[in-house]
């Protein structure tokens, strides 16, 4: 069995092509889409890496992001935060919340594997 | 300093159209006929005595020398110099250039005004960006789908082996977000024609209200005769006033309009103002009403009995900007919040403490205004309700008599368009110091 990443993201079709791109690739893949429980998800699946969108339904990714810094045993895991505003501040809000990478929308796929590959075996 | 702007131009010309030699014109007003000949090739600057000796000689008035299209080219270069260092030393020869090289100073004064008029642009659509929810939600949702289409054809375009299940699965899924793409692109697009013309997108109930306002140049002369009409005939006749909302809105202002009219009489009030100037204390003192009334009563003036361009600013207790009427060089945000060193709000934050303040606006050209601003309950809220605050803000044009030693206080629009750098009150980065 391949590492896990768990995608928080509320695109059906973004997660469907991120999941097959992935999977491809050998890592199994959980997907979760509600802001509100995003928190619960990534604490009871355990992932290796999260790939975190900033917009989503109930909760912002970044509010998202600042919980899971704060929890023992979370404080390392690696996030790839995904938005579609490319604005400096967001990318300073996300490095400053404990973001390990930030890509804007629309990205490569090559780009996300990679950053995805390179989160978990540096 | 002397505005000749292309003033030896226009003595060149008048002289050869008299036929008269340059060292005659020269001999008759008693200069050398070299240093006439810097002045009609802009070289040298001209006004006093001699302006009006070479005028008499050229049989026109001095003024018809040194006024016109001219000075409008040297106005904007003298703008276009003002942000750059090396032209600004170089601002003394500003004549010669546009005199010498009348084809490259429009061209670079056209640039000058495009530049501006980009700007302006810029931070109308940056300030509706941040602020407008609808565009903000609109530009992400087509982002999020042409995310999904990249991912998507890129995964057909470079997956050789892919299943066939997956391969309709990802053919369906381009085809519906190529649909939602289109809508939403459509969508945004009438959104941005809706608002394109008049600069001015009406996106709230407020909005429809000041741009009525502004169509009648913020003076309903019908509620200033004795006998007005009815609020609502004049809200019926109102094509502007859309939505219901709006006219709810605007019959608040009318109310109180037709309550500010009745207390201060337009012919005395203006000829108050003619006679002894615009100071509110004064004015307020003379009708029996609070500073607040005059403040609308002055915005309200024709423009032919107002003491200059007069504007207006009002906010709830929440710093809600609830009434706008901007004046040239001091522009007043229509999204989101304001400049938080506005004396608006520190008003709000002194109740029924009238206060006046020279403020220094930012931008390339400064402007000073003299403001007069105060805060005072809105309404009847009783001894147990919360009080509701309103605050206004007059705008006159600045005047040292009527402010002297009141210290200048630099402020901004709003934080986003805002030049100045280390502002105590920045609350957010500016797209003008980050080099949008």
């Amino acid at each position: 069995m391949g590492k896990h990443v768990l995608l928080i993201e509320d695109e059906p079709n973004i997660i469907e092509a991120i999941r097959f791109i992935l999977a491809r690739d050998g890592w199994r893949v959980d997907t979760h889409s509600d802001g509100r429980t995003a928190l619960q998800a990534v604490q009871a699946r355990a992932p290796d890496v999260v790939i975190l969108d900033v917009m989503l339904p109930g909760r912002s990714g970044f509010d998202i992001l600042k919980d899971i810094r704060a929890l023992p045993g979370l404080s390392g895991l690696p996030v790839l935060m995904l938005t579609a505003k490319g604005q400096s501040k967001d990318r300073e809000m996300a490095e400053r919340l404990g973001a390990s990478r930030f890509m804007t929308k629309p990205f490569s796929n090559t780009e996300v594997l990679a950053s995805v590959r390179e989160l978990v075996e540096p | 300093m002397p505005r000749s702007a292309l003033t030896g131009t226009r003595i060149r010309e008048r002289r050869a159209f008299l036929g008269l030699r340059q060292a005659e014109l020269a001999r008759r007003v008693g200069i050398s006929p070299s240093y006439l000949n810097l002045i009609e090739h802009n070289r040298r600057r001209i006004g006093g005595k001699l302006l009006v000796e070479i005028a008499r000689e050229l049989e026109v008035e001095a003024s018809q020398l040194t006024q016109g299209a001219g000075a409008a080219l040297i106005e904007t270069l003298r703008l276009a110099a003002a942000d750059h260092q090396a032209a600004a030393e170089e601002l003394d020869r500003v004549e010669e250039f546009a005199g010498r090289f009348p084809g490259w100073a429009q061209l670079l004064a056209d640039g000058q005004r495009r530049i501006s008029d980009m700007e302006r642009t810029v931070e109308m659509l940056t300030d509706r960006m941040t602020h407008d929810p609808f565009l903000s939600a609109s530009l992400h949702e087509v982002l999020s789908t042409v995310t999904a289409i990249r991912s998507t054809a890129a995964i057909l375009a470079e997956t050789d082996d892919i299943d066939p299940d997956w391969q309709r699965r990802f053919h369906r899924n381009i085809g519906d977000d190529s649909q939602r793409l289109a809508e939403g692109a459509q969508a945004l697009v009438a959104y941005l024609d809706d608002s394109s013309d008049d600069a001015q997108i009406r996106s709230s109930p407020q909005e429809e209200v000041e741009a009525w306002l502004r169509a009648q140049d913020y003076h309903v002369a019908a509620l200033e005769r004795g006998l007005p009409p009815s609020l609502d005939s004049i809200i019926a006749a109102a094509p502007d006033l859309t939505s219901a909302p709006a006219r709810d809105i605007a019959r608040a202002y009318l109310t109180r309009y037709r309550q500010d009219a009745e207390h201060m009489p337009l012919a005395a009030f203006a000829e108050e103002v003619r006679a002894v100037g615009a100071e509110p204390g004064h004015l307020a003192r003379r009708f029996g009403v609070d500073a607040a009334a005059v403040f609308r009563r002055l915005a309200a003036l024709p423009s032919d009995m107002a003491p200059g361009p007069v504007g207006l600013a009002v906010c709830d207790g929440s710093g809600t900007l609830t009434f706008r009427k901007p004046v040239e060089g001091f522009a007043l945000p229509r999204f989101g919040a304001a400049c938080p060193l506005w004396p608006l709000y520190q008003a709000l934050s002194r109740p029924m403490a009238p206060l006046r303040a020279v403020v220094e606006t930012a931008g390339r050209v400064s402007q000073r205004f003299v403001t007069y601003a105060l805060c005072q309950p809105s309404g009847a809220a009783g001894f147990d309700g919360p009080p509701v605050l309103e605050a206004a803000m007059l705008i006159l044009p600045d005047d040292p008599d009527a402010a002297p030693g009141v210290p200048v206080q630099p402020v901004g629009t709003s934080c986003r368009i805002c030049p100045r750098r280390d502002c105590i009150a920045r609350r957010e980065p500016s797209i003008l110091s980050d080099g949008f």
